[in-house]
């Protein structure tokens, strides 16, 4: 019996959002936009993310040696530096290794080149490439070796630039998170409102359709429910064409970001994420319309 | 109102009468739960309304009938009459049967797939008819059920009414036309400022 109630309620909702087709369309527009636009936030978060972590993968910190110091002392200093618990990876680069790396990336300039063979030996430094768990961590690696026992040996410490940009990016980033999370509260409320007040006005016109029913003996449910399920098929409705438009965003906008940020590839975040934001805007369209429609009738509920 | 007490027995066919203002709509409207009395109590086989929380199964028990008619505007006719039985769980192959044997009853089969605003006054009363006897309910509240009709439909109403009466239900009209009350010759209680002045066996009564 509470099964066939269940059924009728939601056929009772399907047919008034049918019947009125100028609320249904205003409901499912405003639930496509507002949907569209978070998961637009969600997708943002997910791009920052992506593009912090290349940029991450490519921070590092270089000590240059100077060119008379010797690769068994270079090695003692990694093994010292590989003690820290900071440091995540360190990497040597001899000389020879710098030299060949060089030409490989500047055998197309001539010019450079022919420096190179005017000076005749390698001019090239070795190099330990330190990497570390955690950005803020270069600094502390740095100030050591300010202070190191073997800070003579050391040319110079490249550093204190990707620093910046390390930092930047950071604040950046945690900004962009709370500016989202802030913002699709923002539009969630908004929603709320403007499907609020669409489902109010309709409940309004039949304010006296539910007393009708009350005293026919209808329990609340039987008339909360379609009401509830109206904004459900809005939500559903709103979800389906929000997913087309994230979709279509995704594939007509991906190589353009790529141009931007190198390595990421939108669309395929996108495909890879399918599931996640397919459920995502099904819960915040479908959630946001039964949500407004509770908010509206509660008041016209009261015995 | 005040001093009203009165008792209806099962299957009997009472007939509230008095002036407009004398009080029959409020009277209706606290059997139906619609008002709450300020004092006294009202006593549905036996179980006092003001203990009840949820009225929708004691309205379910009754059928409805009013003067404005009060149909779902949105609701066909025959979605109408099928509401009660709907909520109430009926099967939908019953729920079939059943509305379109009372749409018949009240000659109204050719406009079940009407909407309320397509059918003139005396079809609308004759849905909103169809909809209090469609879950057989043990009383009919009838508010006037005839205040917007002619005298054809008039005698047609009420010989519903009697029909259905005969049937077992208890019927409560309310009504202000003397020649019903006089046609019917039944139980008749008279209200006037609120207060019960009569009750009377025959029928007879005074305005």
């Amino acid at each position: 019996m509470q099964k066939i109630l269940i059924q009728r309620i939601i056929n009772f909702g399907w047919q008034n959002f049918k019947r009125q087709k100028p609320l249904a369309l205003a409901t499912t527009s405003v639930l496509i936009l507002s949907t569209t636009l978070i998961s637009g936030l969600f997708l943002f978060h997910g791009i920052s993310g992506k593009v912090i972590d290349l940029l991450k993968e490519r921070a590092d910190l270089s000590i240059y040696f100077l060119t008379e110091v010797s690769e068994q002392e270079i090695l003692k200093i990694k093994e010292d530096l590989s003690q820290f618990p900071e440091i995540k990876s360190i990497k040597y680069v001899s000389r020879e290794e710098a030299l060949e790396r060089f030409i490989e990336r500047h055998k197309k300039t001539p010019f450079l080149m022919e420096a190179l063979s005017e000076v005749g030996e390698n001019p090239l430094q070795a190099s330990l490439n330190v990497k570390t768990f955690q950005a803020h961590q270069y600094a502390a690696v740095a100030s050591f070796l300010e202070n190191a026992p073997f800070k003579n040996l050391i040319d110079k410490v490249n550093l204190y630039q990707n620093q910046r940009i390390i930092e930047k990016i950071f604040s950046i980033s945690s900004t962009l998170k709370r500016i989202g999370i802030l913002l699709s509260l923002i539009l969630a409320a908004i929603t709320i409102l403007v499907v609020f007040s669409l489902i109010r006005l309709s409940i309004f016109a039949s304010r006296e359709e539910i007393s009708i029913m009350k005293l026919v003996g209808a329990p609340n449910l039987a008339i909360k429910g379609p009401f509830l399920v109206q904004g459900a098929i809005a939500g559903i409705l709103a979800t389906f064409f929000a997913f087309l438009l994230t979709f279509l965003f995704c594939f007509t906008f991906s190589s353009k970001v790529s141009i931007v940020f190198p390595g990421f590839n939108l669309f395929g975040f996108f495909l890879s994420n399918l599931w996640l934001i397919f459920l995502f805007q099904l819960f915040s369209g479908v959630g946001l319309g039964i949500l407004s429609s509770l908010f509206a009738i509660r008041k016209y509920l009261e015995q | 109102m005040k001093e009203v007490s009165f008792e209806v027995e099962k299957g009997e066919f009472l007939s509230v009468v008095g002036r407009s203002g004398a009080g029959k709509t409020t009277l209706l409207k606290l059997l139906l739960a619609e008002e709450k009395p300020s004092l006294g109590k009202i006593f549905f086989e036996n179980k006092d309304l003001s203990q009840i929380v949820d009225f929708s199964k004691y309205r379910q028990k009754l059928g409805v009938i009013f003067q404005d008619y009060r149909l779902l505007s949105s609701k066909t006719v025959y979605e109408n009459v099928a509401y009660v039985l709907e909520i109430m769980g009926y099967p939908d192959q019953e729920i079939q049967k059943n509305v379109s044997q009372v749409l018949q009853l009240v000659g109204l089969e050719k406009k079940a797939d009407n909407f309320p605003r397509q059918l003139s006054g005396g079809e609308q009363q004759r849905a909103a008819i169809a909809r209090a006897l469609i879950h057989r309910p043990e009383v009919i509240l009838a508010d006037e059920p005839t205040g917007n009709l002619d005298p054809y439909h008039t005698r047609e109403v009420i010989s519903i009414l009697e029909k259905i009466n005969q049937m077992g239900t208890t019927i409560i009209l309310a009504t202000h036309n003397q020649e019903i009350i006089s046609s019917l010759k039944k139980r008749a209680i008279s209200l006037d400022r609120g207060k019960l002045i009569q009750d009377n066996k025959k029928g007879s009564f005074i305005l």
